[in-house]
Order: structure tokens, then C-alpha cells, then sequence
């Protein structure tokens, strides 16, 4: 435990993180940015599950767990969905956003 | 360590072997012998489905991680049913020339998807819940995105994954919250320990939207449109039917469970999803003229309905939704059967297209028109009474306007099912679609299908069992 940070200081850290991602993931143009703010959201909940358990419940150890599972997953995820972005790539020449639209009605 | 009572895990083992036994002989089977594979991976399916109806043993593994419940293993079983009836249909694609290297993965990836919502239907653990999630959600992008060399079908994928990505992140933010406030993950210690305080509803929010994006509702509905329609007609059926049917089941379990004392958060919550989601989906239903898209928004209103059972909150409120997606796996399945059916051997797939159909295939017209007869909602048909059982679980708790509201809706989407009714059976053409013939096992699928459609409504035990198991949750 650090002197004089409590668990609300985490718990702003990771709330902006959150928000962060959802904005990148809202806002950005590019697949592998909106891949990277995926990431923030997740890190985010990481931060979230290891303060909790740090400072609310010491002597448990599911928060650990389930933040090793989600940094498990996410890198799964990111491998298949890198794999998605390059068939993209070499469908377009490019991974701008604007331009898988080939279903717009 | 005891490991005799694993057996209770015996639907997912037997998957797991299927999955192994599948892989090792790819690895060492000749070119020529994958074609017979794909016989054999529909065989082993198979005997794992009729496996799955044998009685079978319910109790808690891992210290409550994994648990197995009569009503449980009913679920997982329409699920297989469902998956069988997908992989009838799925032959006829699969042995395209241009899928006749790598058609294997398919049923490696289907099958480990079922795999993923068995654990997720099965588990009592927020941990073993989000595996199962995870596992259920990867493979399937990778399915949709199946076509490399056709770009709408790399969009469905990468739209899926990156959609379903941000859902399960929103959903375990909602997850760590409860943790920080209970200080368990397990569904028996969470359940006592929840009071209602705002951060508690705010995870119950989080969680439920998490789950309403692999649902589909309104406003989690905007992929849905574009993944259907990019995506292989089978696989959307796969999507749209089970991996749908499975987020059903464990929102409602948990629901119905785990926030249980929290019904007074998610009930209005809950409300204005069902009216948003029905009236959105069926008025842009309307203007579709894909007719996969235009399945898709019709799957978006059908998540509408299923809402209604669970606003009640009751018992027999789960029962009728348990009920409405067993018939609704079997009049969805049949209407994704037949366009499957054409588009492989055409490659057609709008509904004006489908102009004067039942003069050049009277039979798969017929079913068609069962489908979505049912999934309108006619009255000797399965769809009839599945919507009538969920408008009685809401009518019971007194909210005769949001009945009142369904019916309304339901009388909307009866417009355009019949839209394509009318292009199949009145609509006179000089160029009709020429008589298509699909594969044996295709028929078959359909041929079952067809058979749930009828049997389901008129025999009523069915949802009598149904609703027995139900008081055993």
C-alpha cells in the first residue's frame, strides 16, 4: 500500500481510463486505435479488480485472478481481431474507418 | 482429489472430445479424405446431441464455479438441437470449391463456441461467466469473417469483434463494481450481499448492457443489421439463433438469481428496452430489402418479445421465455434453411428476387411460409402460442398497456412478414428463380424444423415441462 493514496484515487485513475476508451473507441478513425481504446477499457477494469481486492478485501484473492483472466483474453482478442484488420488491409489498401461501408443502405 | 463427480460436466466433455478427435484428424488425414470428414463431424454432433438426452447427473463443481441444474441441461439441449439443424444446413457452402480446403474449422469453431455458452449458461461465478462469454464471442467473429476473398464478410467480422470487445469490457466494469461492493464473485455471495446502493445499480446497468449487445436490443442493436448481412447466410442463422438464444438464457438466469433483489432497478430499465427495441426493430423491418437484413431487424424485434417474460420477474415469466426461444430456434432455423438453400445455389438474396418463388419450388415455399407464419405469431403455429404465453406473464402483473403495446407490434411485423409472403406466393414473374434442389442433409434440416413448428404448438405438455423445471431454479 502506498502512504496517502487511498482506494477513490485508484478508483478515479481507472473511471477516467474507462471513459478515455469509450471516447477513443466513439471518436477515432483508424482500426488499431479503436483496438488500443478496447484495451484502456480493459485495463481499466484491471485497475479496478486489483484495488478492490488490495485495499477492501485483503485476504482474498479472486480480484488477482480475474484481472491475470482478463489481460488472458484480451490478448486473445487482439490476436484475432489484428488478424481481421489485416484482411481488411489487404481488401482496402488501408484501415481507415470511413471506408467499411460497402453495407450502407 | 476426488475427480468421480466431474461426470456432471459430461456435455461439455463430450464436446471437448468431439473437438479434439476433430482436430487430430485434420492434422493427419489426406486432402481427399476431408471431404468424408465433414460426414464424420456431423456424426459425432450428433451422437453428442442424443448424448445430451440421456439422464444425467446435476450438482456444483469447483466449489459452486460450474453447476448443472435440470432446467440447465434443457437449455443446452435446444441449443444442440439448434447447432444440429445449423450443421444439416451448413453442407451445401461448405462444399463450394473455395471452402473445401479449410471447411474443417467450421465445426471446430462452432463447436467451441457451443462450448463457450455451455460454461456460460452452467456457470456460478462471475469469472467462469466472462470465460464463457469470451470463448462464445472470438470464434464466432472469426466465423463471420469465414469469406476472406469477400470484403463484405471481413466487415461483419471485424465490426463483431470489435463491438463485442467494448460490450464485454462495459459488462466486467459492471462486474468489478460488484466485486468492490460484495466482495465475492460467486453468484450464492453476491446474492446476499447486494442492498441497492447506487453503485450496485450501476453495475447491474453495466452488466445488463454488456449482455443486451450480444442480445441485440435497442440502442445495443447497430451491428446487428451489418454483421447479419455481411456475415455467411448460415452463420448469421448460427448467430441470430443460438448465440442469441444463449445470452437470453443466462441474462435471465442471473436476473432472476443474482439481482434478484434488484429487480426494482432492472424492471423500468428493462421496460423501456422491450417497447424501444420492439417498435425499432419491426419499423425499419419494414424498408428492408436484403432479406438477411431484413431477418435481422425481424430478430431484433423478437428480442423485443422475449423481454416481455422477463419484466415479470416470476417463475412462470422464465418458463414462457425458455418456451418462446425453443420455438423461435425452430421458425428462424427454417426461414435461414431455405435462403440458405437459394443463395447457394444462386447466389440471390433480396426479397424481390424472390418474386413468383412458389411457382418453381412450391415446397421450400411452403416452408418458408411456415416460418414466418410462426415467427409472426398465426395461431396453429409454435409462434402463436410462444407469444401468447410471454403476453400472459406480463398481462399477469397487471401491465395491460405494455400488452397492449406488444400486440400493436406484433400486428406491425405480421405487414412484413406477409411482405414477403406476397413476393413468394402472388407476385407473378417472367424469370422466377429456377427450382433449386439443396443438399440431402439440408432437407433433412428443414424437414425437422418443420416438424418443431407444428409439434411445439399443438402439444402442450411441452410447456407444462417446461414450467416444472422452471421451479427448480
Amino acid at each position: 500500500m502506498i502512504e496517502g493514496v487511498g482506494v477513490t484515487e485508484f478508483l478515479v485513475v481507472s473511471t477516467i481510463m474507462f471513459f478515455i476508451g469509450i471516447y477513443g473507441f466513439v471518436v477515432r478513425k483508424n482500426l488499431i486505435t479503436i483496438l488500443m481504446s478496447v484495451e484502456l477499457i480493459l485495463n481499466s477494469v484491471n485497475i479496478n479488480f486489483v484495488a478492490f481486492n488490495k485495499y477492501l478485501y485483503p485476504d482474498l484473492l479472486q480480484g488477482y485472478m480475474i484481472s491475470l483472466f482478463v489481460i488472458g483474453i484480451a490478448a486473445a482478442e487482439a490476436a484475432v481481431a489484428i488478424a481481421i484488420i489485416l484482411n481488411v488491409y489487404r481488401n482496402l489498401q488501408g484501415i481507415d474507418i470511413e471506408h467499411i461501408n460497402t453495407m450502407k443502405h | 482429489m476426488d475427480l468421480s463427480n466431474i461426470i456432471i460436466m459430461r456435455n461439455e466433455l463430450s464436446l471437448i472430445v468431439v473437438v479434439l478427435l476433430l482436430l487430430m484428424a485434420e492434422i493427419f488425414s489426406s486432402k481427399n479424405a476431408r471431404y468424408m470428414l465433414l460426414n464424420v463431424a456431423t456424426g459425432l454432433f450428433a451422437l453428442h446431441t442424443i448424448l445430451g438426452f440421456l439422464p444425467a447427473e446435476t450438482g456444483e463443481l469447483f466449489g459452486g464455479m460450474y453447476r448443472n441444474t435440470p432446467l440447465i441441461i434443457l437449455m443446452k439441449n435446444v441449443l444442440n438441437i439448434g447447432v444440429l439443424v445449423v450443421l444439416f444446413q451448413v453442407q451445401g457452402w461448405l462444399k463450394k470449391p473455395e471452402n473445401n480446403n479449410r471447411s474443417l474449422e467450421f465445426y471446430l469453431l462452432t463447436f467451441s463456441t457451443l462450448m463457450g455458452m455451455s460454461y456460460m449458461i452452467s456457470a456460478g461465478d462471475f469469472l467462469m461467466l466472462y470465460l464463457g462469454l469470451e470463448l462464445a464471442t472470438i470464434p464466432i467473429a472469426t466465423l463471420a469473417a469465414y469469406d476472406v476473398y469477400r470484403m463484405k464478410s471481413t466487415e461483419a467480422g471485424i465490426k463483431l469483434i470489435l463491438l463485442a470487445a467494448l460490450s464485454s469490457g462495459i459488462m466486467l466494469y459492471g462486474i468489478s463494481l460488484i466485486y468492490g461492493t460484495t466482495g465475492s464473485l460467486y453468484f450464492n455471495e453476491v446474492m446476499g450481499n447486494l442492498q441497492m446502493n447506487p453503485l450496485q445499480i450501476l453495475a447491474t446497468v453495466f452488466f445488463i448492457s454488456g449482455l443486451a449487445f450480444k442480445i441485440s436490443l435497442v440502442p445495443f442493436h447497430l451491428w446487428t443489421a451489418d454483421v447479419y448481412e455481411g456475415a455467411p447466410t448460415n452463420v448469421t442463422g448460427y448467430l441470430s439463433v443460438i448465440s442469441k438464444g444463449a445470452s437470453v438464457f443466462v441474462l435471465i438466469t442471473i436476473l432472476f438469481t443474482v439481482f434478484k433483489e434488484m429487480s426494482d432497478a432492472w424492471q423500468p430499465l428493462l421496460i423501456v428496452m422491450a417497447v424501444v427495441t420492439m417498435v425499432v426493430g419491426n419499423l425499419f423491418a419494414i424498408r428492408q430489402q436484403n432479406l438477411q437484413r431484413f431477418l435481422a431487424f425481424s430478430s431484433i424485434a423478437q428480442a423485443g418479445f422475449i423481454l416481455l417474460g422477463m419484466i415479470s420477474g416470476t417463475t412462470y415469466g422464465m418458463a414462457t421465455v425458455i418456451y418462446f426461444i425453443l420455438v423461435y430456434v425452430f421458425s428462424n432455423l427454417a426461414a435461414f434453411g431455405v435462403v440458405s438453400i437459394v443463395k447457394n445455389a444462386t447466389g440471390k438474396d433480396n426479397i424481390d428476387d424472390y418474386n413468383g418463388f412458389y411457382s418453381t419450388n412450391p415446397m421450400l415455399s411452403m416452408v418458408m411460409l411456415l416460418a414466418l407464419f410462426s415467427l409472426a405469431g398465426i395461431p396453429p403455429l409454435a409462434g402463436f402460442f410462444g407469444k401468447f404465453f410471454l403476453f400472459a406473464a406480463v398481462a399477469e402483473q397487471g401491465m395491460y398497456w405494455l400488452v397492449l403495446i406488444a400486440v400493436i407490434n406484433t400486428i406491425v411485423s405480421l405487414y412484413y412478414y406477409l411482405l414477403v409472403v406476397k413476393a413468394i406466393f402472388v407476385v407473378r414473374v417472367d424469370n422466377p428463380i429456377e427450382p433449386v434442389k439443396g443438399e440431402f442433409l439440408a432437407r433433412v434440416g428443414l424437414v425437422i424444423t418443420v416438424i418443431g413448428i407444428l409439434v411445439i404448438g399443438i402439444y402442450s405438455p411441452i410447456f407444462e415441462w417446461v414450467q416444472a423445471l422452471s421451479f427448480g431454479l
